[in-house]
């Protein structure tokens, strides 16, 4: 059991390191939730994937450098702990990427993951309906068959990244006879400007549009934008979920940085008396090494031929609960301007807190609730029965 | 970076785990509570056969060690089986008189560091980092105390009133230093204090994981077969909740307390925060642990007949043993990268 990094991996961290120094925006760019902001965040990523930063996990060939598990944690560490922008592509590199690598014809991954890791083409992910949440197996849009492609009916929402991106992928009920609720559902992809796609921003806690609805009339996808087969998307889609609570959504890198920030913070701004701020600064920085080392064990254990499975529930909410818990000691820590927004003259020069809180609290509810997880924990993990949801 | 137990690491812990299994460790945790000492001192001797102790002494001392990965892995089941006694002092112990040993008087470590890696010799210890008690000293065959400003290393000659612990498996004793052997004197007792200090941290986290491990083990199987209301009580959601959430804590201390150990083994810089990061974690999630299982198996869990309390008394007093959770977050904020 060691933490030693090889003499290539402690080289591809100083490469990226001096990247990062050399090419970070000199100013914040704007929230990524605003259209300047997607504009700004999108050359951002045109810039990442010119020297082949912008996925660096993924085979050459996609514009990636074929980067080792250990070798993408590290360029994340550095990534965060240079303090770059927001990625706007995420939902397309971790949710769609994998899922094409698995699932895709060589056809899909050629036209599609070039763009994508361009930043020419940015994915808004579309799964969740009005009456659908976690429980993804009542979804209700439908997809229907036509001579040469499908017609999308129907209605998603929370649509993340959809108010400004350009392409939706989402599933969809193509078989309403199919025997179990799951069975029966295709995985789709479709522009958000097509004939028949009417999208409405809808914004979030602070009224930014991180998300909208989106409302389709007969949409037409060819049989190319189909990923997998017909009728088997649940299997596909469930591919992609375990990735989003997985390894890839979140990772250490953005916390262990958060937590230096936030120590620095504390230096500045908190009395050495106050044990009770000083404790709760002290617990950030403890879950953020925790989800680090957690996060090196998996990556041993991949490296070592395993795999995670249910693993992945303890991450998402063990995540998801610390990024809260950073961003409110932040603003408690700030006292009075801890009610500041960061677009405020007040707020503080090393800023983002509150920005930063306000995508916290969602930690707990997208990529299945806390709930959701808290049972497949205990069901699968614990191998406590089935039962009960109340 | 291969930060994963090898083969034979996982499985010096499953042979420990079968033969803490097999000696029925409750029955001697419950007679060492009740002043019969002897049951205990045979589950001492065999931990120390299977090699526990001798991680902590140095090879030149007929040790094996010091290996702090094997001996995480070792506490983590003694924690789990509720071991008694003062493991974690004789582990401190033996980093003490065996770890920097170039400054410290050897006469000492060649005197008590082969009895205490072979399991001949049980020790206790009090140090300023510990507090003013050392545990089980009526029935270790030795306790070693520095003294206030750590420039002196004694045994002790006797002890004050034996009081008793939240957990009835230990007993907490003012070790009297008048009249004891002085070991050593000087500045080097400082350094070699507080790197011993580290290493009982360390132990009790190991330890506290694995209590709080037990007590979710053993909850799950009680939710099992509980019935209430027509139903297994753990296919409610509630009650699923809350073990999932105490197993969140436990998942995310193992790595603390591994990494702590990669830490001290490196003897980097970091080593003392990285032990008080993993001992707040530990302790945090065996505590919470505890009060899960306590309230899932209700009014039996609250009594001290049922085996159950073992573990939930254990996980209070190890909470506070070697680093309180605020001396240990302090601890984490002053470290050289915090």
């Amino acid at each position: 059991m060691d933490l030693d990094f090889t003499a290539a991996e402690d080289a591809f961290r100083a490469e990226a390191r001096d990247w990062l120094a050399a090419h970070i925006p000199a100013s914040p760019l704007p929230s990524l939730e605003t259209a300047e902001g997607f504009a700004a965040h999108r050359a951002w990523e045109r810039t990442l994937s010119a020297d082949r930063w912008s996925v660096v996990s993924w085979p050459a060939r996609h514009g990636g450098r074929d980067a080792s598990i250990l070798q993408w944690l590290i360029f994340e560490e550095e990534y965060f702990a240079a303090g770059a922008p927001g990625r706007v592509s995420q939902n397309g590199i971790n949710l769609l990427a994998p899922t094409l690598f698995e699932h895709g014809t060589p056809e899909q991954c050629g036209r599609i993951l070039p763009a994508m890791a361009s930043g020419e083409v940015i994915w808004a992910q579309a799964w969740s309906e009005p009456e659908s949440g976690s429980d993804l197996a009542s979804l209700r849009s439908t997809a229907t068959r036509t001579a040469d492609g499908w017609l999308l009916n129907g209605q998603k929402a929370w649509s993340s990244r959809a108010a400004f991106a350009d392409r939706a992928f989402g599933l969809f009920r193509s078989d309403p006879d199919a025997d179990r609720p799951h069975r029966g559902l295709t995985y789709l992809m479709f522009p958000l400007d097509a004939d028949g796609v009417t999208v409405r921003p809808v914004g979030r806690l602070d009224g930014k549009p991180a998300f909208a609805e989106l409302f389709l009339d007969d949409v037409f996808v060819p049989d190319a934008d189909v990923i997998g087969e017909p009728g088997c998307g649940w299997q596909a889609a469930m591919s992609t979920a375990g990735n989003e609570r997985g390894l890839t959504l979140r990772s250490p890198g953005r916390f262990t940085a958060a937590a230096e920030r936030l120590t620095a913070l504390w230096r500045a701004e908190a009395g050495p008396d106050d044990t009770t701020l000083r404790d709760r600064v002290a617990d950030a920085v403890i879950r953020s090494r925790a989800y680090q080392l957690f996060t090196y064990a998996n990556a041993s254990r991949i490296a070592a031929g395993g795999s995670i499975g249910a693993e992945s529930s303890l991450n998402k909410v063990f995540w998801s609960e610390l990024d809260i818990g950073l961003h409110e000691t932040a603003l408690d820590l700030l006292g009075p301007r801890g009610e500041l927004s960061d677009e405020a003259a007040d707020a503080p020069a090393e800023g983002g807190w509150a920005d930063g809180y306000i995508f916290s609290l969602a930690g707990p509810i997208y990529a299945g609730t806390n709930e959701i997880q808290r049972d497949i924990i205990a069901e699968r993990l614990l191998g406590l029965p089935k039962g009960r949801r109340s | 970076m291969k930060f994963l137990l090898d083969d034979e690491q996982a499985e010096f812990g499953r042979t420990l785990d079968r033969m803490l299994t097999s000696a029925g460790a409750p029955a001697a945790v419950r007679a060492w509570g009740g002043g019969d000492t002897g049951p205990g001192r045979a589950l001492w001797k065999r931990i120390a056969d299977a090699g526990v102790f001798a991680l902590a002494v140095p090879e030149e001392y007929e040790g094996m060690g010091p290996l702090p990965v094997e001996l995480a892995v070792s506490f983590i089941e003694l924690g789990r089986h509720a071991v008694p006694g003062p493991l974690v002092e004789t582990v401190a112990a033996a980093v003490l008189l065996g770890g920097p040993a170039e400054c410290l008087d050897t006469s000492a470590a060649q005197r008590w560091l082969p009895r205490l890696a072979s399991g001949q010799a049980m020790a206790s210890l009090a140090m300023p980092a510990g507090g003013p008690y050392a545990l089980d000293m009526d029935t270790a065959d030795v306790t070693f105390v520095v003294g206030q400003g750590e420039t002196e290393l004694h045994t002790a000659s006797g002890h004050g009133t034996v009081q008793p612990s939240i957990d009835p498996a230990r007993r907490l004793a003012v070790p009297h230093i008048a009249g004891g052997v002085p070991l050593v004197s000087g500045a080097d007792v400082g350094a070699a204090t507080r790197t011993a200090a580290d290493w009982a941290a360390f132990a009790t986290a190991a330890q506290a994981l694995g209590v709080g491990l037990a007590l979710v083990e053993r909850t799950v199987a009680y939710a099992k077969q509980r019935t209430q209301f027509s139903t297994t009580i753990g296919a409610f959601q509630a009650v699923k909740h809350r073990l999932a959430d105490a197993l969140i804590g436990l998942e995310f201390a193992r790595p603390l307390v591994h990494g702590a150990a990669v830490a001290l083994a490196g003897k980097s810089p970091d080593a003392g925060a990285e032990v008080a990061a993993a001992k707040v974690a530990a302790g945090d999630a065996a505590y919470a642990a505890a009060r899960t299982a306590l309230q899932l198996h209700g009014a039996i869990g609250y009594t001290a007949e049922y085996d159950l309390s073992l573990w939930i008394r254990k996980a209070r007093a190890l909470r506070s043993a070697w680093g309180s959770p605020s001396a240990c977050r302090a601890r984490v904020l002053a470290a050289p990268g915090g």
